[in-house]
Parts: C-alpha cells; structure tokens; sequence
C-alpha cells in the first residue's frame, strides 16, 4: 500500500484532534488557487511518529474540478453522480428524501450557485485549530473565496442527541486479504474491500470502480500518476483517491426527547427503551441483540459492541426492524440463512424457501457500507434541557462524511432506500426513525409512525413522530490520492 | 380466479408526426412519465381491470452498435408501443377502451401508419399487436380488484386493532374475534367490500395443461437431437462467448437525467429497455429457445409471488420486434432504480445473463450464465444505455409494494380461515 498518496482521513479519524473545522472554498482567482493547492501541505495515511497537532484534507467538486480549469473530458470520467452533484438535480433530491424542509433550496450550502470548489477538513489538537484555520486561510485567500467555515464541537463520541456514535465502521482491508474476485459470501463480513472504499482497487465484485484513466504517452504529467492496475498501460486518476459525501444535519434534540417523552407518559425508564428502540442501540451504543447470547451479559463482562447480527430476531422483536442502526447496517449476507448443502443452497438460490423468501427483502449489506468521518457541530443539548419548553436554541447537529468509492451504490442507496425509503424489511410507511422526512405520500398517508414489533401481538406504534434532523447543506466531492491533487493542480489548465 | 392477461400493441409512426405525438402524451401525464388515471385522452382509472399500462416510443438508435460488429444497419422506423396487464383477457379490455375512450385513441394512434380517422380501431389495434415470447406475473389471479379491496380492509384493521400487550391464553384469539366482527359490520354497512374470487376460466385451465404438458414433449421429441449437437452447441457457444465484442459505454448525461427525471415518483417504477439481438442463427435460436423456457417456468413455476429470488417485479414481459432482430423487456418493479439493478446482479444475474446475453454488447458470459451481468462496471451502463424513456406510465394501485399487497392478501386469508390456533393468531395479529 501507498500509504504516503492517500489522504489520511481514509486511514484515521483523526480522533486524537479534538478539534475540527470544515472550510468551503470557491475559485476567485484560478493561477492562483491552482499554484496553492500544488504546494498545499496534505497529511498522508503514514503514521508518523509522534503524531503532528495539526492535519489537513483537501476535496474537490465536479464544479470544483472545472473552475480549476480541469479538461471536460476527464472531469466526465468521474462517476456521473459526483459529475452532477447532490444539490443540483431535482431527481436525486426526491429520490433521497431531500424533499420539504430537506429540500436543496433551504440549503445554507450546496444548492444553486452555492456549490463549494474546494473542501479543506482541517483537524487539530486541542488549542491549535484556530492559528491553524488563520493560517490556512490567509495563505489560500489570493487564490479561493472561503464561502464558509463549518466549526464542530468536540462532544466527546456522543452526537446531539445523546448516543454513543461511530460505533459501527466497516473495516477496510488494507492488507488485502480478500482475494478479489466475485463470489458469493453467505454471511455478514465487515471486512469490506479496499476498493469499496478507494478507487484504483478491486471491490466486492473483483471490479474497479469509474476514475479517469489517462493515457501517460499523450500527457506527460499524468505519466507521474499511478498506473491503473486493470489497465496497467494508463495513468490512474483515482487511484488511492475516494469520493466524499458531506451532508449539513441539523438535529432537533427538544424534538426528539419530548416526542419520546409523551410517547412514555413522563416515565423515564420507558422514554430511555423507546429513545433505544428508535436508534437500535442505548445511548451508551450497547446493541439490543446481543450475539449468540440470549440473557443479558454479566454487567462487569467487556463487550464487543459490533459482535452481532440480527439472524436470531428476524422479526424484530428485539431490536425494531426499522431502528436506525439496523436500518443503516442490516448485518446480513447475500443468501438468507439455511441449513448446509447444496440442494438447501440451491432452494434457496431459486426462491424456493419460503423463510429464506421472508429474509430476503433486504439486499446484502456489504455491497453498501459507508466509512464514516462526520464530526459534530453546535452546542449541546442536555437532556434536562430538552425536556424543558423548547426555547430558541442554537443549532446543533451533525457534520455527516462518508467515503465511498461508489456514491450511487453506497451512499445513495442506504439514503434512498434504507434511510428515505418507505418499505424496509417487511415495514410499510415509515422512514427512518431518526432521518425521515415525514412528508405524507402522494396519496396522502402520512408517514411518521415507528413500528416495534412485540412477541404476543400486534405491533406497537409510535405516530405523530415529527422530523428530527434537517438537511441544511451539502455535496459530493472527490478525496483525491496527494499525487492526483498536485496533478489536478498544475497539469495545463482547459477551458 | 381471474387470471392476468396483457397486450402489446407496435405500430411505426407516420412520417413527421412524433413531436405532435409527444407533445399529446405529454398532455396524459400528472407528473413527469406518470399517468393521470383521469386523463382526457384515455382514462386509464376508468378500467377496472388494469393494472399497468404504458405508452412508449422506441426509436433505432442502437442498431448502429451492428456497425461496431461489422454489420450493415438496418433503418427501423420510431414504433410506438402500447402495453398493459389486465384482469381478464386483454382483447375484451381493448374492446372496452375502443368502446369508451375510442376518440382518445383514435387521437393517438392517428399519429400511427394506416390509422385513419375512419379506421376500424379495434381491428387495427389487434392487427398491430405483437406476440409476447415471454411474460411474467408475480403473483397469478390477484386481481386489481382484490388488491383494492384489500388494501381497504388492511388499512381498517390496522387503524382499529388495539395496540396494546395481549396477556395470555386465548388474548389474541379472542381479538381476533372480535376484528372479524368489526369487519362483518364494515361490509354489512358497505364501507368494506371482500368480493369472493370469480371460478377460474375452463379454457385457461386447459390452455395451462397443454402447454405444461405440451413443451416438456416437444423437449422430448427434440432431446436425441440436443444430445448428439451439445458438443457442437457448446463449442459454438464459448467460441461466441470468446469472440463477441462488449459494448457497454456509459449512457450520455443527458439521457440518463431523462431516465431519471421519470423515475422515484411512485413506490414502483418503470422500465422499458430495447436491443439488437446479435447476428447469426445461433444466437437467434439460442435466445429464441431460451425465451421458451423463461415463459415455461413464469407460467407454472414461478407464479406465486416471486421470479427466482426477485421479489419485486409486478409484471415483465419479453417481446421480439422486427423478424426477431431485436428485444423489448419491460417491467414494473419496487423500489429505486439502483436496488432493482443490485437486486438483478446480486440475486438473478444467471438468469439475466442466459436472455440478455444475446444481445449485442452484452457484458462477457462464460457458460451461458457466469459473469455478464456480475460486472457491475459493464453491466450498469450497458443496462441504462438500452433503457427508453417510458412516456406515459400507468399503475392502478399507488403506493402499495408487492410486500404491501404480499401482507394484505395474508391479513385477508387469516381473517377468513375458519379455525385459528392461538401461535396462529399471534402471528396474524403482528401483520396488521
């Protein structure tokens, strides 16, 4: 692994560097942001000894990628939903549920002619943030127009609404252990390939992922440029880069906990189980199926907070079928469970097992992970606090990243279908508990209930939920390997 | 039980008349590529027995990819096609629009080769229909009918069931008693209907065992035959599959936002997709053969509720266009465009790949059924390249999914079962 050409918020979270600042840039003056961003100092995946106060990440827009004076050409090789951006296309919007108050006109950022160029995440120790944003924006300032700067607030791994976060991640395979070929996997692995996550590598299927190809003969600065492992005679673009999702999620904390509270009648032990139900896991992030072990674990046992799955409650009695977690990370594999063998294998391949039928509505999970980099914003809420009569609060809420070298299929699959969408498992008419739009179908069924399944009976239902977090800005951009940055920097630009 | 039944109309346009045609589709929709069942032109709501329907221009675009294999070109001219699945049998359903929307019709198919004002439209229609080489129904004798009714009774039972903890013993039996007593009332009063299932056809009974009987003799007969050519067959095939060039460019910007401007306004959506078929009688034979047995298996296999493992498509149909040169596939599916696609490469790309792999361009197979579709990176774009945009789209029963109408059927049955066990009633009670 090239570890120095990746940029290294693929590799860390950077969790040491409590503090975190997300700057948005647009090209005011293009020589001199390209002559910036060619020399701009970009801390790599190599663990570096002691570790630096200070680290910065740079991403770039289809915008972005133009304004810089990038060719047509190769900005159209990039996958055609990072060409066209979150925030610009009315189709995308309905089909990930940016639609009401979540619609791209809102947005603070993102919409219209508000499409940040240029990304900078710039991460720093405590007390070392602010010389480091005065620093960096002075030096870029001839060059770019900062259209923003997005603080965060260190909440200390619980995001605002009170929940441990960042428990789950899949596990990207640095090593390369899987051998990259198709084939089908029976069960949950979060071992994900490492180019599910970076391009210029093999994913789940043994393929590689859309990037633009350069052909090094016709262009000698691409000849500085990895090769391209699938096509070893062109210059890779991609190669050790990824595509960045950000998404502005503004999070009612009163609305939240007071919803939960009427829904427990004041009691405070039962608002806590339904605040969990909602979420899949309580607020110190303790799953509420616990793997292989039916009685709850002796309180001083040290638990694997992500070793489970959901095979031993399909029908969600446990954990609700539609919690936020379960939702966003179903933890199953590409056949429904059943016995050994291959005539078992078979039946189940044809459709002729009618459990394994009931178990597969949801499609397989690893084709669909999301390496999360989000970091949370505004003041924090305590529980007291949003209990009480809502006042005007300031915002809080949740700077959401996620990497991905496929947007479509891993982004906007888990938004469209498993976050916005109506029909998860074997649920019908609710959203994501936590995420949902609530906006009524257009035959006007509304849409903000929370099934929990319950043992003896019909469901319960929680109704009237009202919608917890808004979308208030965001886009895609390209992560790109420090090599293809210092490419797109200072090969010659085209109009 | 009413079986399903359905109808594909292709005429080729008159000259200079597909604007005016498009610009009056257009006028049929309420939202982009979504029928307004009122339409002046042809309301379809007004047809009870219809569940999907659509009108879709096809044009020859991606015969030039002959070209690419060294193949003159042959000039199609742009068709229209109209398709729908119907309760019944679709001739009677033509009749009946004939009859009531004719003058929308006739303004629509006037747009048509040889259809004048004066035309007999029916038999126009019925000499334009094509024959389908394959069809699928998800779920056999489920009527628009029923599906309304029950969404109806669903939507009663789940409003009125008390959610609350049943104790033991006998709790949810005696719930569920009482439900079936609500629901007496509701269709006493008229606000429910639950109209039992019409007998089912004598004919279809018996078109169904000679074709069930039928195909597997005729595979009888032709087996000595296949037995002594499979080595041959097998040989020309990976020869084939060696040789046959991959075409699989990514769809232009622009076609592909058309696509998408239409799709995600409904829980289902639409697909309609055309292609050459590659040269040479091998391919035509093989893809014409295979179609045999895709139609053989949908219509005694696969008719309760799921097509191998997919279980979201409502309605597909494979149909030959031009002397069997080229496929028209459509289909009415759950969910987003990006699952139904993972969902084909994910869970039935063999079967994709032994039809969609004579087409040309098709992403590389080995044996008929290995990779193809499996490559994601071929198979996407190539499927999203052959798709057409579908302009005018029609579902009789909105937001409902195939799970929707799956748990509504089941709630239907459970309520009507005479004698229940108590784990029965349990489990009846959690669909609601």
């Amino acid at each position: 692994m090239d570890l120095a050409d990746i940029q290294g918020i693929v590799r860390f979270g950077y969790k040491r560097h409590r503090e975190a600042a997300f700057v948005l840039l647009r090209v005011r003056e293009r020589i001199a942001a390209r002559a910036w961003l060619a020399s701009v100092p970009v801390s790599s995946a190599v663990t570096l000894e002691p570790p630096p106060d200070t680290a910065m990440q740079v991403a770039l827009s289809s915008p972005g990628l133009a304004a810089l004076g990038v060719a047509r050409e190769i900005v159209q090789a990039f996958s055609s939903e990072f060409v066209s951006g979150l925030g610009n296309d009315p189709s995308r919007a309905r089909r990930l549920g940016d639609v009401g108050a979540n619609a791209p006109q809102h947005w603070q950022w993102g919409s219209g002619e508000r499409v940040p160029h240029v990304l900078l995440m710039l991460y720093a120790v405590p007390g070392r943030l602010d010389a480091l944003q005065r620093e960096v924006l002075a030096a870029c300032a001839t060059g770019f127009e900062a259209m923003a700067v997005l603080p965060s607030t260190d909440m200390h791994g619980i995001e605002p609404f009170g929940f441990v976060d960042g428990i789950s991640q899949p596990q990207v395979d640095w090593q390369r252990q899987r051998p990259a070929r198709d084939a089908e996997q029976p069960r949950y692995i979060n071992l994900g390939c490492l180019g599910e996550t970076l391009l210029g590598y093999p994913n789940e299927y043994g393929g590689y992922t859309d990037r633009p190809l350069l052909d090094p003969q016709r262009d000698a600065q691409a000849a500085l440029l990895p090769r391209a492992e699938d096509v070893p005679d062109q210059a890779d673009l991609g190669r050790n880069g990824s595509y960045l999702v950000m998404r502005q999620l503004r999070q009612d904390v009163h609305a939240y906990w007071q919803a939960l509270d009427r829904h427990a009648g004041g009691d405070p032990a039962l608002r806590e189980q339904l605040a969990a139900a909602l979420v899949g896991r309580t607020r110190k992030g303790e799953p509420l199926v616990h793997h292989g072990a039916a009685a709850p674990l002796a309180a001083s046992a040290v638990v694997d907070l992500n070793d489970f799955d959901y095979s031993a409650d399909p029908r969600g009695q446990r954990c609700p079928l539609g919690a936020h977690v379960r939702r966003a990370n179903p933890r199953n594999g590409d056949l429904p469970p059943g016995e050994p063998g291959l005539w078992s294998w078979l039946k189940r391949t044809l459709g002729f097992d009618a459990d394994a039928l009931a178990h597969d509505r949801v499609a397989s999970t690893r084709f669909h992970r999301l390496l999360r980099r989000g970091r949370e914003y505004g003041t924090p809420v305590l529980l007291s606090q949003a209990l009480a009569a809502a006042p005007a609060a300031p915002e809080v809420g949740l700077h959401f990243i996620c990497l991905g070298a496929n947007i479509a299929r891993q982004f906007e699959f888990v938004q469209a279908a498993w976050m916005a969408g109506l029909h998860f498992d074997r649920l019908s008419g609710e959203n994501d508990p936590l995420l949902g739009a609530r906006e009524p179908t257009p035959e006007g069924r509304p849409t903000d209930e929370f099934s929990i399944p319950q043992a003896g009976g019909p469901d319960r239902c929680l109704a009237g939920l009202p919608q917890f977090v808004t979308v208030t800005g965001g886009a895609y951009f390209f992560l790109p390997g420090i090599r293809a940055l210092r490419y797109l920097a200072t090969a010659p630009p085209k109009d | 039980m009413t079986p399903q039944s359905n109808f594909t109309i292709v005429a080729p346009l008159a000259a200079g008349r597909e604007p005016a045609l498009r610009a009056l589709l257009e006028t049929m929709n309420a939202q982009p590529g979504l029928a307004d069942p009122h339409n002046a032109v042809l309301p379809f709501g007004a047809f009870e027995n219809l569940h999907y329907a659509r009108l879709v221009l096809l044009d020859d675009a991606l015969q030039a990819d002959l070209e690419l294999l060294g193949q003159p070109r042959p000039r199609l001219p742009t068709v229209l096609a109209f398709m729908g699945d119907c309760d019944g049998l679709a001739h009677e359903l033509l009749a009946a629009m004939v009859s009531r929307a004719g003058e929308g019709l006739r303004r629509v198919f006037t747009h048509c080769e040889g259809c004048a004002p004066d035309t007999d439209l029916l038999a126009w229609l019925l000499a334009h229909e094509r024959p389908i080489a394959a069809t699928y129904v998800n779920w056999v004798g489920r009527t628009v009918q029923q599906i309304v009714e029950e969404s109806a009774l669903q939507r009663a039972l789940s409003a009125h069931v008390p959610r609350r903890p049943l104790t033991p013993d006998g709790a949810a039996l005696r719930l569920r008693d009482e439900l079936r007593t609500f629901i007496d009332r509701e269709v006493a009063a008229g606000r429910l209907d639950l109209t039992r299932p019409a007998p089912t056809p004598l004919g279809w009974w018996l078109a169904k065992l000679v074709h069930l009987l039928g195909v597997p003799l005729v595979g009888l007969i032709l087996l000595p035959l296949l037995v002594v050519l499979s080595p041959l067959i097998v040989l020309q095939l990976r020869a084939l599959e060696k040789g046959d060039p991959e075409i699989c460019p990514r769809p232009q910007a622009a076609a592909l936002s058309e696509l998408q401007a239409l799709e995600d306004r409904d829980v289902s959506n639409q697909y309609t997709a055309i292609g050459p078929v590659k040269p040479g009688l091998f391919r035509r034979t093989l893809v014409s053969v295979l179609l045999v047995l895709i139609d053989y298996a949908c219509r005694h296999v696969f008719t309760r509720g799921h097509l191998a493992r997919v279980q979201t498509i409502h309605f597909a149909r494979w149909v030959f266009l031009d002397d069997k040169s080229r496929v028209l596939f459509t289909s009415n599916y759950d969910g987003s465009h990006q699952g139904y696609m993972d969902d084909f490469i994910n869970k039935v790309a063999w079967g994709l790949n032994l039809v969609f792999s004579n087409g040309v361009g098709w992403p590389r197979t080995r044996w008929l059924i290995f990779g193809g579709a499996r490559i994601e990176q071929r198979f996407k774009p190539y499927q999203r390249r052959h798709q057409v945009p579908t302009q005018v789209w029609y579902k009789a029963y909105p937001g409902l999914t195939l799970g929707d109408l799956w748990r509504n059927q089941r709630i239907r049955d459970g309520l009507l079962q005479p004698r229940m066990s108590d784990e029965q009633a349990v489990a009846w009670l959690g669909l609601l």
